[in-house]
């Protein structure tokens, strides 16, 4: 384990994580606020969640990869990480089918940017997790199930 | 000790004169030990595994299931197979001593037959006897090892860690150890088992930033071959067991992190990567069709036992899955034949230990009784006598847990009891005395809080439907490996094959159907939630209660759900 690393980000304190990747300019502050989409935070269905970013209908790419729990540990902290493979990917939008809003996370990526992000998302139920991608101006996507247990009663 | 043919037969006729335990007709014992025990080595790599032998340190008797389903692709197949479908798979003749040993058939005969299984002082003789005539020879351990006893309970996990290090166990991987917490097994693996036992887990990461908690694998030299064990824990424990028990610790099955793994091990020169797996057996198949590069995955927490080993085809070639059953019922023995930096061929043979073809090894026989000697008389209180046969194992309630959830519905003063689907818990015979230890075996665990609780009958649906997915999902991925919860009042049917909230109907209580939304009184125990922590007296005090009263416990009908879309499941048999 690495301790020492561990005890640098705690005693970062109040500046916290996506504080230190703008201190060493990985990401300017602006950037982390300017995409903002209320329509999209709030919309109540698929349907709804991917017109408001501008998705439509988007086909499914097998470049699109997604790495999350089949199960999860903790619904309330679920890691959910996407990949896209796809040639000038310029924005990456993670949805969760069954939350009462289901747009968790958007991602603007300057151009030149790896395509890999990852993030913690809150899940009350079993559902679907969409990774939705653009690139080169259209969109696609691909889900994966994550279940959300009760728990006990295991082996 | 190591020991030769001579001196293995010399010992077991020692212990026949000595009118220890025994079979009655020395002569067949002998000639059935033989037949077991004399394994030709082959090849010049070998490996021994065992696997959720859950703390038992005495020799016990253990049913195997007569209701173990098959869904989806696992329908028919290897390890959902019972009875005489099992035997014929498996070209077993009936009614032999390994029939006894697969399969539930006629088991209480065969039981007083063929006597106990298992025991850590007959299967350390029958390391000692494969690790003589295989040279280099190691013990894997996947795990379950130190919870499932009074004894493993109250010295903290102490004397399953000191027998496994006398039985000489080499390498190991983790599921219900992670129940002691993190610090006690963290603490375990750097002073007691340092350089003496290795654990691997290349699956548990910590919950911040995914630094490793465990070695992936390690790589032992046998023979002049190089030979990686990659660890895999079970990938659901923070889900089955409770969090807050390793509330730093990530789990997972973690497909890309075994693929990464077996590379790692293959470009640091192993020549074979076996995998000592607590997936599951499902879950290994899966796993054994989608990650190149393993030559055998070891494999354990379905409690499967499995007299061959699965041959599955991936993308890198073929690899071949083992599952070796449980309460240290069987020792696998795998000999490689590596030629030219890569395993050439394989000879694979689960033994069943039978404690009287095995005689107790001396030193580790003196340890266990020495283990046990201050906790004799609480070990030892009669509680009552079974009439019937008391087991826990098979998909729904076998009878020693519907012997639980009588004992929860009148204790607790319920009107429906639930008990958790563990596949662990030894069996009794008819006319046995159960025992404090006895009841143990069943319910030795951390969290063994009793609770009652006021239950809407839609919550009641919610929870039976919830662990019918972890049992019956087509994608074995998103299986825990335990059996379905155990149920006493509430009648039901299930639809296995049924999408997720679909499977269970027709709930009843009383003759009268639940009402959604109307409250029931629901009895359970084994909380998860650290805020259930305490919520009542342990449940085996709760069941020595009601057991001490009852005296003699009668046989008792098995509260079975009605299954629906199962006929002609080679999974189940009545």
């Amino acid at each position: 384990m690495n301790n020492q690393r561990r005890d640098t980000l705690k005693a970062g304190g109040s500046l916290g994580m996506l504080g230190l990747l703008a201190a060493v300019g990985l990401i300017k502050p602006e950037m982390a606020q300017a995409a903002w989409n209320k329509d999209a935070f709030d919309a109540k269905d698929m349907d709804a969640a991917l017109a408001a970013v501008g998705a439509g209908k988007p086909a499914e790419s097998a470049e699109i990869s997604i790495t999350a729990p089949d199960i999860a540990e903790n619904g309330a902290v679920v890691p959910v990480g996407v990949v896209s493979k796809l040639p000038k990917t310029e924005y990456i939008a993670i949805m969760i089918e069954k939350n009462p809003a289901m747009l968790a996370a958007s991602f603007t990526l300057p151009e030149g940017t790896a395509a890999d992000v990852q993030t913690r998302v809150k899940m009350g139920q079993t559902s679907n997790v969409f990774a939705v991608v653009k690139a080169d101006g259209k969109f696609y996507m691909t889900k994966k199930e994550v279940k959300v247990t009760l728990g006990g009663c295991g082996g | 000790m190591s020991m030769n043919r001579r001196e293995f037969m010399q010992l077991l006729a020692i212990a026949a004169a000595s009118g220890m335990t025994l079979h009655s007709n020395f002569a067949r014992a002998e000639k059935a030990a033989e037949a077991l025990y004399e394994l030709p080595r082959f090849g010049n790599v070998s490996l021994l595994h065992m696997t959720d032998c859950h703390a038992q340190l005495l020799p016990i008797y253990f049913r195997e299931p007569n209701v173990n389903l098959g869904v989806g692709d696992m329908l028919g197949r290897a390890p959902h197979l019972v009875g005489e479908t099992f035997l014929k798979h498996y070209g077993i003749k009936p009614g032999g001593i390994e029939a006894h040993a697969f399969t539930y058939l006629d088991f209480v005969e065969a039981a007083k037959t063929y006597g106990k299984v298992g025991g850590f002082a007959h299967l350390s003789t029958l390391v000692k006897k494969m690790k003589a005539s295989r040279p280099g020879a190691l013990l894997l351990d996947g795990g379950d090892t130190w919870q499932g006893s009074g004894t493993a309970l109250w010295t903290d996990a102490q004397d399953m860690v000191d027998a496994c290090k006398l039985l000489g166990v080499d390498v190991m991987t983790l599921h219900w150890e992670s129940t002691y917490g993190a610090e006690r097994v963290k603490e375990i693996e750097d002073q007691d088992f340092a350089g003496k036992i290795d654990i691997v887990a290349q699956n548990v990461k910590t919950t911040d930033f995914e630094d490793p908690v465990f070695k992936p694998y390690v790589i032992k030299n046998i023979n002049g071959v190089p030979v990686a064990i990659v660890g895999q824990a079970f990938p659901y424990t923070p889900i089955a067991n409770p969090r807050w028990m390793t509330p730093d610790w990530s789990f997972g099955i973690q497909e890309e992190g075994m693929q990464q793994a077996v590379d790692a091990a293959r470009a640091d020169g192993a020549q074979v990567v076996v995998v000592l797996s607590h997936n599951g057996m499902d879950v290994d198949l899966k796993l054994a069709s989608r990650v190149t590069g393993i030559d055998a995955i070891f494999g354990g927490h379905t409690h499967d036992g499995m007299p061959a080993p699965t041959v599955v085809e991936n993308a890198g070639g073929k690899t071949l899955v083992t599952n070796a059953g449980s309460n240290g019922k069987f020792l696998g023995v795998m000999d490689f034949d590596v030629k030219d930096g890569k395993v050439a061929d394989f000879r694979y043979k689960l033994l069943p230990v039978f404690s009287n073809l095995l005689p107790a090894d001396p030193e580790m026989a003196a340890f266990i009784d020495n283990t046990r000697a201050p906790f004799l008389e609480k070990l030892t209180e009669k509680l009552a006598v079974t009439e019937g046969l008391l087991y826990r194992r098979g998909n729904f309630n076998g009878s020693w847990d519907q012997l639980i959830v009588d004992a929860l519905l009148a204790e607790k003063d319920a009107e429906i009891a639930f008990s958790p689907g563990f596949r662990w818990g030894t069996s009794l015979l008819p006319g046995d005395t159960i025992t404090m230890e006895h009841l143990l075996d069943q319910t030795a665990i951390t969290y063994p809080w009793t609770t009652l609780t006021d239950m809407s009958g839609e919550m009641i649906k919610t929870v039976l439907e919830d662990v019918a997915d972890n049992l019956f999902n087509p994608d074995p991925y998103y299986q825990q490996g335990g059996d379905m919860v155990r149920v006493g009042g509430l009648q039901y049917s299930c639809d296995p094959n049924a999408a997720m909230g679909k499977r269970i109907d027709n709930m009843m209580l009383n003759g009268k159907p639940i009402e959604a939304d109307k409250t029931y009184k629901v009895a359970g125990w084994a909380p998860v939630s650290e805020e259930a922590k305490d919520s009542g007296p342990a449940v085996w005090d709760v069941v020595a209660n009601y057991l001490r009263a009852q005296k003699v416990v009668s046989q008792r009908p098995l509260n079975l759900p009605t299954l629906k879309g199962m006929e002609g499941n080679p999974g189940v048999a009545v």
